[in-house]
């Protein structure tokens, strides 16, 4: 019995592995339960330990923690990720908040009609390149610090770097216009609690596989 | 003097109403600026204060703050809303979660068919009376409590009573069957700020109209094809 933490979730990205991340960065180590089928789920959310039914569902310092947002600020205040005061909150939750909306965006490409997908994902690149990487690129610009906040680590640099992993995934040139971000990235990338999670062997899930979509919404639907 | 917040939205409920809520539920006085032309929306794009292009923006503490979940959170910190720790916080960030998602439900019920209004509407008040009022309603059960945390009024309290009378507008008696929270709206809404805010020429917004639709549509030219959930 440890008290690490406790992630229930699908054994895929999703919504949980921001947490992941997060977790990792802090150099948290944690434990896993993956739902296979839609009865597991429901199971669960019978016997209490999912608020709202749904997951993803953290077990973390007595609590069963549900609601991403609710699990990512637990974790980054509890662990010092959250800036020093209100307004380098309010700064760290306009970054985080605009990726989380990138991601989502990206995130929806696979459930997209066929005929549709191409063109959602082009809209998204998009998006990257013309309203989320200026904004970082900008704001390490004008103050000229290694981190996105208050010139320490925060849980908006995490979640910088996970979001530009992931458009990179779909386009490798991404950050082609956005040098302070590729030095970013290669920054942000060799800190060691990172270094680790980018390696084989992490908790770190791979992409969505197409063949994996039907499987995934008879759990959720 | 400190300056009043000032909001930049539409003229209606949009993604601005549970800022508007919580200012006023704080006893915080503030202005509003209308988006009216795709001109206004232009100019403000280009003088570069919507991070990232978007609104809700609110101007508070020489900040322009954008993205809704940053500014209520600023809010609730700033007025002594969001809990006394990290685990108080926790649970209001989870009740909030759950009223957000149940109300994100309706933000797009404006822009629908009529046909699929009245889906949305079903749509709505099942996962309201089948999986967020239950949650709710065995909360305040467990602790036996005037307020969802901590024994005292909370951003939680705020946004379930939001929530609450947006489903009765929809279905009056969405809260039969819940007891619980009937008592609990009656006691929330007769807190004087809340009171206030409730009552005829707030800066409360009524039901979005076809006037809002076309104005949204007009300014961001988005949202033509908007399907139910």
């Amino acid at each position: 019995m440890s008290g690490k933490p406790r992630l229930t979730y699908i054994n895929g990205r999703g919504r949980m592995e921001s947490i992941r991340w997060l977790l990792a960065a802090a150099g948290v180590e944690f434990e896993e339960v993956f739902l296979q089928t839609r009865e597991q789920l429901l199971k669960l959310g019978q016997d209490g330990s999912l608020l709202f039914q749904q997951v993803p569902m953290v077990e973390i310092d007595g609590m069963k923690l549900v609601q991403t947002r609710a699990i990512l600020n637990y974790i980054a205040g509890k662990y010092n990720l959250y800036g020093k005061d209100l307004k380098e909150r309010a700064l760290i939750d306009m970054y985080v908040e605009g990726l989380a909306d990138l991601y989502e965006l990206i995130m929806m490409n696979v459930v997209q009609p066929a005929d549709k997908k191409e063109e959602h994902l082009a809209n998204a690149l998009d998006k990257a390149a013309n309203r989320y990487f200026p904004v970082f690129e900008k704001v390490l610009k004008d103050h000229g610090h290694d981190f996105l906040v208050g010139n320490k680590l925060s849980r908006a640099d995490v979640s910088l770097l996970e979001t530009i992993l992931m458009v990179e995934e779909f386009k490798s040139d991404a950050l082609a216009k956005f040098p302070l971000l590729q030095s970013f990235k290669a920054r942000m990338s060799n800190i060691p609690n990172i270094k680790k999670f980018l390696q084989p062997g992490s908790p770190r899930k791979p992409p969505l596989q197409e063949k994996d979509i039907p499987s995934l919404l008879a759990i959720f639907s | 003097m400190a300056a009043k917040p000032v909001l930049y939205y539409f003229d209606g409920r949009g993604k601005m109403e549970s800022v508007r809520w919580l200012l006023a539920a704080a006893g915080v006085e503030f202005e509003e600026v209308f988006l009216e032309t795709r001109e206004q929306y232009e100019k403000l794009l280009q003088s570069g204060v919507l991070m990232f292009q978007q609104v809700p923006m609110v101007e508070i503490d020489g900040m322009k703050l954008v993205q809704t979940r940053a500014i209520l959170n600023y809010i609730a910190g700033k007025y002594n809303l969001y809990g006394k720790d990290l685990k108080e916080r926790a649970l209001i960030d989870m009740y909030v979660g759950g009223t957000d998602d149940l109300m994100g439900f309706l933000l797009s019920f404006p822009f629908l068919s009529a046909e699929d209004k009245v889906k949305q509407c079903a749509f709505v008040v099942q996962k309201a009376t089948s999986r967020y009022f239950p949650a709710y309603e065995k909360v305040l059960k467990d602790h036996g409590q005037d307020f969802l945390v901590g024994n005292r009024l909370s951003w939680a309290d705020i946004h379930l009573l939001e929530a609450i009378l947006m489903l009765e507008e929809k279905k009056s008696d969405a809260l039969s069957g819940f007891p619980l929270l009937q008592a609990f709206k009656k006691r929330i809404s007769s807190i004087p700020t809340i009171k206030k805010f409730l009552a005829p020429g707030s800066k409360r917004k009524p039901i979005s109209d076809d006037k809002y639709v076309e104005t949204v549509r007009r300014v961001l030219r988005m949202y033509y094809d908007v399907k139910p959930n």
